[in-house]
């Protein structure tokens, strides 16, 4: 403790009293040792640090490379469509695939239905069991059996020209596949509902049921020929010799178009596509138009936004305004008038789009907006504009880089929104973005819906699909918009 | 606040004009398909189209609806919807109270059941509680309804067969058949709603657990329990009662996909009918009538916020002051 007088005694301190502290050493800053960290290095590495967001990011990728690469690399394309095989069941490779991913399906038939399916080869993978059942009173003999949803479309006829009956002809005898079978001799066909029906090829009595012989087995009410070898005709002639009708065995005749054997992974929709490489495509469209419209909201957003939440105002007060009407129209409305009035002309996805466009760039607005009230009343901006920053100085240098963050995880956040609300109109069939080459995961969905009892699989894969992309696409989200809050920083440690 | 409350009053009286204008002259532009009928309602039918004005200049039309909307409530006739050219208030009536049945039982269940596991998943930040109820939380905001609604039907409808797969006919609210049907609507309805309620709880409420005036209560000697029933518990609701009362401002809304899946005749079914169907005067009422609820919603909305932090100000200068 030093007394008062001796402290104020500054102004007479003798000179020899001082002393250079460093006389020839340069005096400079140390140079940093670490590396710097920026902004966004730092919101990468605590991004990084978020377990949970970097597997979904990893999901999301994977679900993108699935986008891009499944109608590429398929055999399908997303675009063969074979109404053979509508509703196919998911069969995970042509060879040998687990019991439970095989196409097939258990089914319970009658007996003409039994018979039927046992004409067909390979049809009837499995008799599980037979037992009787009332039906009206009467007896009725039933059957569980393990139907192969591949080869129960059986035979089918097809008119072909002489060519290509010979270049069918040459195939069957160069790899020995059977592709023509005997014709059906339709005068002997009793049952009237399997008249042409290419896959009635044995006796029955009226109302289908099989004509067995002696030895239990059936016979076959083939065409005849006496100029063939086995004494079978193997086509019709149609249209005065110009064109072979022949019956084929659709699995063969399958193999031979296309080179391989059919085997849908996800199974087949209604209208025969490939679901796999469909979804594909249905997603590639889903991910591009939310993407875009998420980039043309932001642009929209910022610029409208900025002005709206700097300036405030009459400008403000004016655009909320608009923003209000527009905003309490529920968006419904704006889809289905934005259907009405521009599908025909612009097509069903334009119309889409603008209607996302329309409705979306209030949302990033008022993000910005909220961004610009809560920044340019803080003490730093203030400080900033007593040292006299302009306006177009504080909104960008100051307030524009604070909120930025915020901002593109705001719009990052929105996709998954677009995704959704595309997926509900498309399901609502509000909007109808089905043709040959295009689709959409919800359009995928309202096609499959009306089978859902029957043939779940095609409603199932398409949900399962946008299930994990908006769950992975919402935590990826969260975690970026942790990772580049600056509140938090630090708060994980 | 009493003028910025008027202000808003006013400023949503003129949206909603604007609204109504602008879906008037949208909607009459379009062709509408029903002219004429055949039979002895064509006589009755072209009355009506006069006394509407339906062959007047589109202004007049638009002056002849306004005066029949705000004098008599009146907003048009049933073309191809509901009873041959029976009024529009009258047949949406009668869509209301489906909609409002699943609807309120929805909340019934929503609303608790958010609140109890949102507090639960607050207090025990971090644990597998949390973690438990953040899984739930981030599958049913991010998962669309109708993939949850589908499954539903398919498992507990179809595969179980425990509930019919469609809502049941008839005005018989009260009795166990229509419950029976209504549990799964009610299901896919609310497993959103909790999913959003127990984030707004967690959120709001683990924020206020890390305030200073908790830890002055834990100071004080109460326990963790009563600190937070008494202190944090009460705080957190506040901000939260904005939303609840919009939950409850939409039951009467409906919902288009849950009612259009399980065949509930409401009003969200109705209007996608009203548009497959053209019956555009029952487009036009439900357009407006959800018009309304955004509107007054969005109002308590607002409101609430000023009330409740006074920080706030919506629609000041760019000095943040208010003018």
């Amino acid at each position: 403790m030093s007394s008062p007088d001796k402290n104020t005694q500054y102004e007479s301190i003798p000179k020899e009293k001082f002393q250079f502290v460093q006389l020839d050493k340069k005096l400079h800053d140390v140079e940093f040792k670490t590396k710097p960290v920026g902004y966004f290095q730092d919101a990468m590495r605590r991004f990084a640090r978020n377990k949970g967001s970097v597997v979904c990011a990893v999901i999301l990728l994977i679900l993108i490379l699935y986008a891009i690469l499944a109608p590429m690399l398929s055999v399908y394309h997303g675009y063969i469509q074979d109404p053979y095989y509508s509703y196919a069941l998911p069969k995970f490779s042509a060879q040998n695939s687990p019991g439970f991913w095989n196409g097939c399906s258990t089914q319970d038939i009658n007996q003409q239905s039994y018979d039927y399916y046992s004409g067909i080869p390979g049809a009837v993978v499995e008799l599980k069991e037979t037992y009787e059942q009332e039906v009206a009173g009467r007896s009725q003999t039933m059957y569980k059996v393990v139907l192969d949803s591949y080869m129960k479309v059986g035979y089918v006829y097809f008119r072909l020209s002489p060519a290509e009956y010979q270049a069918a002809l040459d195939y069957q005898e160069e790899t020995g596949i059977q592709l023509l079978y005997p014709m059906i001799n339709d005068s002997l066909v009793k049952n009237p509902a399997y008249k042409s029906d290419p896959n009635a090829w044995f006796l029955t009595n009226q109302k289908g049921v099989a004509q067995r012989d002696g030895n239990g087995e059936v016979q076959n009410i083939y065409l005849t020929d006496e100029s063939s070898p086995d004494g079978f005709a193997y086509y019709r002639t149609k249209a005065d010799g110009a064109q072979y009708e022949i019956r084929t065995l659709y699995y063969n005749w399958y193999v031979y178009q296309n080179g391989h054997e059919p085997c849908f992974l996800f199974g087949a929709d209604g209208y025969g596509y490939d679901i796999f490489s469909r979804l594909g495509t249905g997603a590639r469209l889903s991910l591009t138009i939310s993407v875009a419209a998420a980039v043309l909201n932001l642009i929209l957003g910022i610029i409208i936004g900025a002005l709206e939440g700097y300036y405030g105002g009459t400008f403000d007060l004016l655009m909320e305004r608009v923003k209000d009407i527009l905003y309490e129209v529920p968006d419904v409305v704006f889809m289905i008038l934005f259907q009405m009035y521009l599908a025909k002309k612009l097509g069903s996805l334009f119309a889409l789009f603008i209607a996302f466009i329309v409705y979306g760039w209030m949302g990033t607005s008022s993000t910005v907006r909220a961004q610009f009230y809560r920044f340019k009343g803080q003490e730093y901006v203030m400080a900033a504009r007593t040292l006299g920053a302009k306006d177009s100085r504080l909104i960008f240098r100051h307030i524009l880089p604070n909120a930025a963050g915020f901002i593109i995880t705001a719009s990052v956040l929105s996709i998954p929104g677009i995704i959704f609300s595309e997926a509900t109109y498309s399901y609502l069939g509000i909007v109808n973005l089905q043709s040959s080459t295009l689709t959409s995961v919800g359009t995928m969905m309202e096609n499959g819906q009306s089978t859902l009892s029957t043939y779940p699989h095609s409603l199932f894969f398409p949900a399962a699909f946008l299930s994990i992309l908006l769950i992975c696409f919402n935590i990826f989200g969260n975690g970026l918009r942790d990772a580049f809050n600056p509140s938090l920083r630090g708060s994980e440690e | 606040m009493i003028k910025y409350i008027l202000k808003r009053i006013g400023l949503m009286i003129v949206s909603m004009f604007i609204i109504m204008t602008m879906l008037f002259v949208l909607i009459r532009l379009l062709p509408n398909p029903v002219v004429a009928v055949q039979g002895g309602m064509d006589a009755a039918l072209r009355e009506m189209r006069d006394a509407w004005g339906y062959n007047d200049p589109l202004m007049v039309q638009y002056g002849v609806f306004l005066k029949k909307v705000f004098t008599e409530f009146d907003w048009g006739f049933c073309t191809t919807m509901g009873t041959f050219l029976q009024p529009v208030t009258e047949y949406l009536i009668s869509k209301l109270p489906p909609t409002i049945y699943v609807n309120v039982f929805s909340v019934i269940f929503s609303i608790p059941l958010g609140v109890i596991f949102g507090i639960l998943a607050a207090v025990f930040k971090n644990k597998w509680q949390d973690q438990v109820i953040n899984v739930f939380i981030i599958i049913f905001i991010s998962v669309p309804s109708f993939v949850y609604a589908f499954l539903l039907q398919y498992i507990v409808g179809f595969k179980l067969g425990w509930c019919p797969l469609v809502f049941a006919s008839g005005t018989d609210y009260f009795s166990w058949p229509m419950f029976h049907s209504a549990i799964m609507p009610i299901l896919a309805l609310s497993f959103g709603t909790i999913a959003g309620n127990m984030r707004l709880v967690r959120a709001e409420l683990s924020e206020t657990l890390t305030t200073d005036y908790m830890l002055l209560a834990r100071t004080k000697g109460l326990t963790r329990g009563q600190a937070i029933s008494r202190h944090a518990l009460r705080n957190s609701m506040v901000p939260l009662m904005p939303s609840f009362l919009a939950d409850v401002l939409y039951v009467i809304a409906g919902s288009l996909i849950i009612e259009q899946i399980f065949a509930i005749p409401g009003i969200g079914k109705t209007y996608l009918q009203s548009i497959n169907q053209r019956d555009y005067s029952v487009f036009m009422a439900i357009s407006m009538f959800y018009v309304a609820i955004g509107l007054v919603a969005g109002i308590i909305f607002d409101l609430s916020y000023g009330f409740i932090d006074p920080r706030i100000r919506m629609g000041g200068g760019k000095t943040n002051e208010l003018s």
